[in-house]
């Protein structure tokens, strides 16, 4: 899933600072997954923003909302007759986002502001925790690597690996994280298969991650 | 003459440990303010930040949650989550300009009567000295109910 | 076309080679680096020059080591795989050699998150296995990594670098034995304090034959003080100094710990010129390179075959 964490209070006041009638939109998918930006996370930001504002003597209306997913500009159209009606100023989107840009494109003349800093796809590790695992980098080869992905997972991004910074078996940037090259050999160990370790992986075709330019995908037997 | 200011707060009190605790505490006559209003959650766990934000924006000067003692929640570790979200709630506070200390939580078991009155007291010793609620009189409190949405209701 | 540069012939005729160090100047001045060159004149067979080492800017690797190559010394160029793309890469050897740069040491390099720009963008778009390999094939096919071939025919004696005191010794091992598959000639390991781990991962490499297809060449540190070994053990990865060491700096009073860290970086040396598949030492003297020559002298390492 996308995982993200909503802007610190001071950052969101400032966001929001010159406009007083507001539409929070939460989204159900990934963000509720991962406690950033579900219905529940868009009652406590849009009660703390409103009693900030009190306190500065500038009141602002937060209206409350949650779409099933703001990926989906079906889901965002459900939005235009509250906006229509209730004429908003702004509208801050608790999705990833993707969420604020697609409000963005619906809605010419609205401000668009994004709630979340959007992080990096992965999955819960336990309660509270989340890790990223994919760089999304277009040619997955993890099955290269017993099932581990060492451009996500390895702070070098190294094929090769491990590097020589790769110390008691955690990595060089942050002691609190295992060197994946580690895992990977220890996970090779169990499949049997530390002999293809020795073979070098030649160097990366990044044309297909996001360096190759923003990627678009077609499916002929799909569109209509 | 001027009226003092007489503290509003909430107090959302566990069944098992604080609110049999509060009851005890009615039942010996062991006296408490009246400042504090108690509502009736079956655990401290129950209590979700939310609530807490909004007794505030509603009004309440100051808001606290009683559990159980660390170990001895009879949900075994409902009062633990509650610690842990009365910090997260208190650390927006500071962000937010309001005082952290008019949001806490404490532990008190159900026999202990006189903690319960000890510990209202002093939340409302404490709350009157950091004064009203600073969003009194600002503007209007709550979510704004006719503009509010329920799921789809916009 | 492989390269006859003073390491590469010292090194093939069997002779113990001498490297050490050199961190180029955070700024353009170049007057004391040709003083301090000076001094390692006629003492070491060639001079590291680091690559924005542990990611703090310093003047370009390929620069200084012409400078060094002006002043009469020979420089082997470290170029990492943190800071530039292939495209860059491939640029900046072609430039080297052309200023007659021959010696090319190629690794991976720091994170930037440990370095003095840590908000900057690691680029990391190849390793340096694959860096290698294209610096190989530059200079044996005189093909660039997409097989288009290049003008002029670059010399060059390829090096990389090799950690013995990382968990785990076989892994460690295989990345080695995969740096001298893809054309590393020579190695430079990190600084050599704890000898019996340094024996466990050189058997290793000896069982993999490895210490007869590449010239290891071990590293060795002049520690100049209880501070400075404190320092680099917690921020210089993959540094290991252990704690006898440290026990013995500790022991001298604060004016005699450079003295203490020059006798310990001398025993090192002599024990490893005993040890079968070492070929040579590198040493580090981080903030007491003056030191360098009294280190050499005292290690017997004097003079240096003259092989022009």
């Amino acid at each position: 899933m996308i995982i993200g964490e909503h802007k610190p209070i001071r950052e969101l006041l400032a966001m929001i600072d010159g406009y007083n009638n507001i539409l929070m939109v939460g989204c159900k998918g990934c963000v509720t997954v991962c406690n950033a930006g579900g219905s529940k996370e868009v009652a406590i930001l849009a009660a703390a923003l409103r009693i900030a504002r009190r306190k500065q003597d500038k009141p602002v209306t937060i209206d409350e909302f949650t779409l099933d997913r703001q990926c989906e500009p079906e889901f965002i159209s459900w939005l235009e007759d509250p906006v229509e009606k209730n004429k908003y100023d702004a509208i801050v989107s608790l999705a990833c986002s993707i969420g604020p840009q697609y409000i963005a494109e619906a809605f010419e003349t609205m401000v668009a502001l994004p709630g979340l800093n959007t992080s990096f796809m992965g999955g819960t590790v336990e309660h509270g925790i989340w890790e990223e695992y994919c760089a999304a980098c277009g040619s997955c080869v993890i099955h290269n690597f017993g099932g581990l992905c060492p451009i996500t997972r390895c702070a070098k991004g190294l094929l090769n690996g491990p590097c020589g910074g790769s110390v008691d078996g955690r990595c060089e940037i942050n002691e609190d994280i295992d060197c994946v090259w580690e895992l990977i050999y220890r996970r090779m160990q169990k499949l049997g298969q530390v002999h293809r370790l020795e073979e070098s992986i030649g160097a990366k075709d990044w044309s297909t991650s996001l360096s190759g330019g923003p990627r678009r995908i077609i499916r002929e037997d799909l569109t209509v | 003459m001027t009226k003092e200011f007489e503290p509003q707060i909430i107090a959302f009190c566990c069944e098992y440990c604080s609110y049999a605790a509060a009851d005890l505490a009615g039942s010996i006559r062991m006296s408490y303010p009246p400042n504090v209003k108690v509502i009736l959650v079956p655990c401290s766990g129950r209590v979700d930040p939310v609530y807490l934000l909004h007794a505030l924006e509603k009004g309440a000067d100051g808001v606290y949650v009683t559990g159980c003692e660390e170990g001895g929640c009879h949900f075994l570790t409902g009062n633990l989550k509650a610690k842990k979200r009365v910090a997260y709630i208190r650390k927006m506070l500071d962000e937010m300009g309001i005082e952290q200390d008019r949001v806490q939580m404490f532990n008190i078991a159900a026999s202990d009567a006189p903690e319960f009155a000890r510990v209202a007291k002093m939340m409302t010793e404490k709350i009157r000295e950091l004064g009203p609620n600073p969003i009194k009189g600002k503007g209007t409190a709550g979510p704004q109910s006719d503009l509010s949405v329920q799921e789809g209701q916009l | 076309m492989k390269a006859e540069t003073n390491l590469q012939k010292i090194l093939a005729r069997g002779e113990f080679a001498v490297t050490c160090e050199y961190n180029p100047p955070r700024g353009t001045d170049v007057d004391s680096v040709r003083r301090n060159a000076a001094q390692l004149k006629g003492k070491v067979d060639a001079v590291n020059v680091n690559d924005n080492t542990n990611a703090r800017v310093r003047m370009s690797s390929w620069a200084l080591s012409r400078i060094l190559l002006d002043v009469g010394i020979e420089p082997i160029l470290q170029m990492v795989t943190r800071d530039r793309n292939r495209i860059a890469l491939q640029s900046d050897l072609l430039g080297a050699s052309a200023l007659g740069i021959q010696n090319v040491l190629c690794l991976t390099g720091d994170h930037p998150s440990k370095g003095d720009h840590p908000e900057a963008k690691g680029v990391f778009d190849i390793d340096a296995i694959q860096w290698i390999s294209a610096v190989k094939q530059i200079r044996d096919q005189g093909l660039l990594m997409n097989g288009k071939d290049i003008s002029g025919n670059p010399k060059l004696f390829i090096g990389a670098v090799a950690n013995p005191f990382v968990q785990s010794v076989e892994l460690h091992v295989i990345r080695l034995q995969k740096k001298v598959g893809a054309g590393a000639e020579f190695i430079q390991t990190q600084p050599v304090l704890d000898m019996e781990r340094f024996k466990t991962w050189l058997g290793e490499a000896a069982q993999r034959g490895l210490t007869d297809k590449c010239f290891i060449i071990a590293g060795v540190i002049a520690l100049s003080s209880v501070a400075m070994a404190q320092h680099l053990r917690s921020n210089v990865p993959g540094m290991m100094i252990p704690d006898t060491i440290m026990d013995r700096l500790g022991a001298q009073p604060e004016d005699r710990q450079l003295e203490e860290g020059v006798n310990i970086c001398v025993e090192c040396i002599e024990a490893l010129k005993q040890v079968k598949g070492v070929k040579g030492v590198h040493i580090m003297a981080i903030g007491c390179e003056e030191n360098i020559p009294e280190i050499i002298e005292k290690a017997k390492l004097l003079p240096r075959p003259d092989l022009s």
